[in-house]
This record gives structure tokens, sequence and C-alpha cells, in this order.
């Protein structure tokens, strides 16, 4: 019987192998929109491990989290070093890590932080970084970078880096004059920090006087840090005007010669002398972030509401797990739609192997004849055709899985370097054999409508061999 | 002994007030051949469906090889009927992606009883059986059914219906695709390899030249009386 049904589909083979094609495609799509979203969703929970809270100025959890832990976006504005001082000492708290970003190189971001940041970031269920080469930084000038980073320039430690301002590939405006020696290389992680460069905060200071992302928000007191002499002095420096962007660099000096962001001349840069500079030089004026970790994980929800309610700046302590869990009620949605997409592709595949199998009864009607002349039963019919919704669905099947696997090979390495994202090579998950069922069943389901057809019509037939 | 045993047999269509079979009384002997003729639409395929149990017969009306084939169920009459019946139709008789042989093979594949009546090796069994009907080139009858000719695959058609040696054949106007010399020769061996299997042949024709080649020749507007 599966030798005859074979038989008959090559001898369709051509609209067979259509057919065929477009089960494949819908698999492909389902258990690749399946896949995309579940690694994706592990890749990010593996990057936000190890931290209790992440504490920024007033913002959005979402925001503060990708911008603080995936290096995408941009923190609202920065929060002041006596903020940072006050939560090192809560109680509650046990360890803290200031971070600052804003820079890139070559497209990269970079971090300024402290040597804790090795020590207590976690990724993949609570792994620690390693060092593939190298140390940590101990001067300003040293920088530590993800193995991304180290294999797409081919650093290795001792290599002289320059940083440029902003976060786009295209930088306008290179800190040539602030290199960087990578004094090691983080071992892979599979997370966005694979692609991160960092720096000590000196080091990140050095860079200009104000953290270029604070910029954003004008109403927060920007401090200009002193670095040994480098630059004139410069107070603070308090933006008037909330509709433009990084205009304390006209105060500055023109090495911040930005080709974008001064469409209005007119703008009024005002000094204030609300904070003054304490003059410690390893302090710097703000930052963007604080990773912080608690001694009682049970303490996190009173933390974070004493730092809600902390009266001297307005602060966000954002929970890593809750910020993913918005994150995701976010993308739900184009998840959802994704995945009515992919069911939609396969539901027309579905119809078609249906459409292909009805088109074909009628001029095989003496094949039919034929069978039961011989013996083939209309039940033995019936099941012809079934089997060969079968032969065409695993088909299908087996070759989306294949072409999906060969497409993730390609996008691999694509989407790691750009998100720090990885889609697993490995065998389907349990969740994607259900779907693979459930696309498989559906089929066969299907194909019940044609094969029921043919039962009737073998009955009225009988051996009536109509030309 | 009598492999076809025809009694009272009546059958309509659904729906139709008039019978379009009304036998009283039809035999077919073993190893007899006989020549059934009649015009087109005097029911001789309805005929050779009620035989065959394709088409549903009241009991004991038709009796193939000692069964009463209106008592059987659907699938039992479906494996009866490979198990006992040879069939050649007008035309179109192959699957045409099979191959000469694997059509020939076919009823072997559906019954265990034909397959055991066709020898130790069915396949050797089918290749003598289609180079005894003129088909000896083994290259050709591996080639599939589509590239023969029409006189050949009727030969292959016969080959199909004799394998494992059923009791009856039967020959729903084998021939009238055929010219005239074909025709002559395809009915002498079809003849011949029906003696040799010791199959009884029903032959439906209405041509008349034909009739000569049988035992004996039926009527069948007059054997179907009774229709109206």
């Amino acid at each position: 019987m599966f030798n005859l049904c074979y038989k008959s589909l090559l001898n369709r083979r051509f609209i067979a192998a259509l057919t065929v094609l477009s089960i494949a495609l819908s698999v492909a799509l389902i258990v690749g929109v399946e896949r995309l979203r579940t690694e994706a969703r592990a890749g990010f929970a593996n990057s936000a491990s190890g931290i209790d809270l992440i504490i920024a100025a007033r913002g959005n959890d979402v925001q503060i989290l990708m911008a603080t832990v995936f290096g995408v976006g941009t923190t609202g504005a920065g929060i002041s070093w006596d903020s940072y001082e006050m939560i090192e000492d809560l109680p509650q708290i046990i360890w803290t890590v200031p971070i600052m970003m804003g820079d890139n190189h070559r497209g990269y971001p970079v971090i300024g932080t402290s040597e804790q940041y090795f020590d207590h970031f976690r990724h993949s269920g609570g792994r620690q970084l390693i060092f593939a080469e190298g140390v940590p930084f101990k001067s300003p000038d040293g920088a530590v970078i993800g193995a991304k980073v180290a294999q797409a320039f081919g650093y290795t430690s001792g290599t002289e880096i320059v940083n440029a301002h902003g976060s786009g590939e295209v930088a306008f405006d290179v800190h040539d004059e602030a290199p960087f020696t990578v004094t090691g290389v983080l071992g892979h992680t599979g997370t966005a920090v694979d692609r991160m460069v960092f720096v000590s905060l000196e080091g990140f200071d050095a860079l200009h006087e104000e953290p270029a992302s604070e910029v954003a928000d004008p109403f927060v007191l920007i401090e200009a840090p002193e670095v040994a002499g480098e630059h004139e002095d410069h107070d603070h420096v308090e933006l008037d005007e909330p509709d433009e962007h990084e205009e304390g660099h006209q105060e500055h000096d023109d090495r911040h010669a930005h080709g974008s962001g001064h469409e209005d001349e007119g703008q009024t840069v005002t000094t204030s002398d609300g904070h003054d500079h304490d003059g410690h030089d390893h302090e710097p004026g703000t930052i963007n972030a604080i990773f912080a970790g608690l001694e009682e994980k049970t303490a996190v929800l009173s933390v974070q509401r004493q730092l809600a309610d902390h009266r001297d700046e307005a602060l966000t302590a954002v929970l890593p797990n809750v910020a993913l869990l918005q994150l995701w009620s976010i993308t739900s949605t184009a998840e959802t739609a994704l995945r009515l997409m992919a069911g939609a592709v396969a539901v027309a595949g579905m119809i078609g192997m249906v459409v292909m199998l009805s088109a074909s009864l009628d001029n095989r009607r003496r094949e039919f004849a034929i069978l039961r002349s011989v013996g083939a039963t209309p039940a033995g019919v019936f099941s012809l055709i079934l089997l060969e919704a079968v032969l065409l669905l695993s088909a299908g099947i087996v070759l989306g899985v294949i072409a999906l696997s060969a497409l993730t090979r390609v996008i691999d390495p694509i989407l790691a370097a750009n998100f720090g994202l990885r889609i697993g090579v490995g065998l389907p998950s349990f969740r994607e054999v259900l779907l693979i069922a459930i696309v498989f069943c559906s089929g066969l389901l299907a194909s019940i409508i044609p094969a029921l057809r043919v039962y009737r019509m073998t009955l009225s037939d009988g051996l009536l061999v109509r030309l | 002994m009598k492999t076809v045993e025809l009694k009272s047999l009546v059958f309509r269509w659904p729906g139709q007030p008039d019978p379009v079979l009304s036998v009283a009384s039809f035999d077919l002997e073993a190893g007899e051949s006989v020549f059934m003729k009649g015009p087109s639409g005097s029911g001789k395929t309805t005929l050779l469906s009620a035989i065959a149990g394709v088409i549903d017969v009241p009991q004991s009306a038709v009796r193939v090889a000692g069964t009463d084939v209106g008592a059987l169920a659907g699938g039992d009459r479906d494996r009866f009927r490979v198990d006992h019946l040879g069939i050649v139709f007008q035309v179109f008789n192959l699957l045409p992606w099979l191959s000469a042989l694997e059509n020939t093979l076919l009823p072997c594949r559906f019954s265990a009883r034909r397959r055991n009546r066709s020898g130790p090796d069915p396949k050797a069994t089918a290749t003598r059986l289609l180079s005894e009907l003129g088909l000896e080139d083994t290259e050709l009858i591996n080639r599939p059914a589509s590239a023969l000719s029409v006189g050949q695959q009727q030969r292959v058609a016969a080959a199909r219906a004799l394998i494992g040696a059923p009791e009856v054949v039967l020959a729903d106007e084998p021939t009238s695709a055929l010219d005239e010399e074909a025709k002559d020769t395809f009915v002498q061996l079809l003849l011949k390899e029906c003696k040799a299997s010791g199959a009884s042949l029903l032959f439906v024709s209405h041509d008349r030249s034909l009739e000569k080649h049988f035992d004996r020749s039926v009527d069948l507007p007059m054997l179907n009386a009774g229709k109206t």
C-alpha cells in the first residue's frame, strides 16, 4: 500500500513537491517563531540574572532594563554620586556597581563601571563572568572587552582602542585624544555582555565633561567633572530647554563638533551653583544606573519602595525579572501577531494540500476503479488518500525542520553579533515537537475531507470506469 | 462445477422504478468460455458488476465459486472479488505509474490466495504470463505502463486477470479499442491462458465477429428477459 501510494505521488511529483514545499514553509515558520520567542526570552533572562535591583533616575522600568543590561537605548537621566553613596550605605544592600553609558566603540556600547561589575554580574543561570585572557582594568585608561568585540576586531590584551561619543555606529565624534588599552577579554557568555566594552568610571569621564545620554533630560543637573587639567573649569550646567539635545557641549569646547543637535543656536545655557563638585577625582558627577545586590532577597520590595520615596532625587528601582515580565507583556502583542501569521501560513499550507488531494480525485477515478477491481476496499482507498497526506505532511515537516536549522545556522551569528541573542541550532524542544504534531494532526484531519469523497465515489462508481 | 450461478437476479438502481437486470437463470461452468453479446445499454456492465459484487445484489441471487455474493458484507466482497475473479476492462486497465510487471502483480498485493496460487515466485509467474501473452521484452515490462500501446496494455490487463488462477475471468469489451487483427490475437491468447489456468471466461462484447472463438454464446437481451 505504501509503495502504491508513493509511486502514485511520484507520478504527480511536481504538484506534490509544491505541496510539500508549502507545508515545509509553514512548519519552518511556526517552529521558527516559537524558537525565536523562547530563545529571546531565555537570552534576556540569562542576561539579567544575579542582579536584584537596577537603580536609575525615575523612568520606565523596561527602558532602564534594556539600557543597562542589554545596552539598547539609554536611561533617561543620570543620578548623582550622592545617591550612589546613599544606596551603597543602605543596610539591606550588600553590593553596588555603578554603570555609565552613552559611548560606543565602533558600534559596540561602552560601559563605565567599577571592577566589581565582573564579580557580581551573573549570566545563564548564575554563572560568573570569566576572563578569557587578561585582567580587569586597574587604571583609568584600561578597558575590558566582551568576547564578541574581541572577535569582531581581533583585539587582545594590550590593543589600544579609541571610543566614540553616542551610540551610533557612525561616529561624529571620536575621542581619539583619550585612547584605552585593553587589559582583558571576557569569555563568551551568549548575552549582551559579549558586545560591550567596559572601562573605569574615571576613564569614562575622561572622555568628556558629561555623559552624553543624560542630556536627554534637561532638568537634570549635569556635573562637569574635572579631568586633570584637560579642560577649563566648568561649574554646573543646567539646561533649560526641554526640546534640545546635547547643547551642553556647546558650552564646553569645540572638540565636540556634533553634526546634529544644534538646530537652535539661540539656546540659552545657564549655569547654576546648585551642587558643587566635591573635588573627588574618582567620583563621577553623575552615573546612569546602579546594579545592586541585596543581603535578603525578600527585602527587595521594601528597598524598592524606599528608593521610590527618596526625596533628594527621583529614583526608580527596577526588579529585573519584573521588568522582563513587563517587556514580555509589551512584546506579546507582536508575538501573538507573529504566531497568528505563522498559523495562517500553516492553514494555507493545509488547504493547499487538501486542494491538491481533492483536485486530483476526479482524474484518479480510473485508478480507484482499477484498485477496487483488484481487491482494494473503499476503506482501503480511503486510507490510501490518508497515507498520501501522511507522506506529504511528513516530507513537509522534515524539509521544514531541515530548512529551519539551516536558516538558524546562517542567522545565529548575525543575531548574536547584533542583539546578543542566540537561537539554538539544537534539537526541537518539547513545545516545538508539540507544534509540529499539531500541524501534522490538523493536516491529517483536513485530508479526511478528500478521503471521504473518494470513499463515497468508489462506492458509487464501483467498477464503472468513466471516460 | 458451476463457477457462476445466477438465479432470479433482479437489480434496479436506487430511485428507478424499472429493473436494469432481471435474469431468471444463468450458469457458467468451470473452464467454460462464454461470449455474451448485446448492444450498449443492455445492462452488460451492470451484470458484470453484479457478479463482481460491486453493486448490492439480493441474497442468494448470485453465487460465485459457491459463495453467495449478496450475503457478503462490503469489505468481504472486495476481498472475495480479488480472491476469485479476474477483471479486464475496455481500456485504461493499468495504473500508469506502475510498470507492466507491477500492474500484473497487483492482485497478489491485495489477495493472499492469489499470491499463494501464483507459485513460489509470483514475479516469475507474472513474467511467464506476460511473455505467453506476447510481452517477452523484460525491459518493456519494467517500464511504466503508460509507455505501452493500447494492445499491449490490454494484454497486461489479461495477465493481471489471470495471475493466481482465479475461478472466473470477467472481460468487459476488452477488444473495443483494438484493431481487427489485434482483436482476434488478443481473444485467442486470452482463451488459451484461461484454458491453461482452468478459469471460466465471461466475455462481454457487442462484436459478433469474435463469437466463433467461444464455447457458447449468450444473448444478453434474451437472458435479461424480465427487463422492461
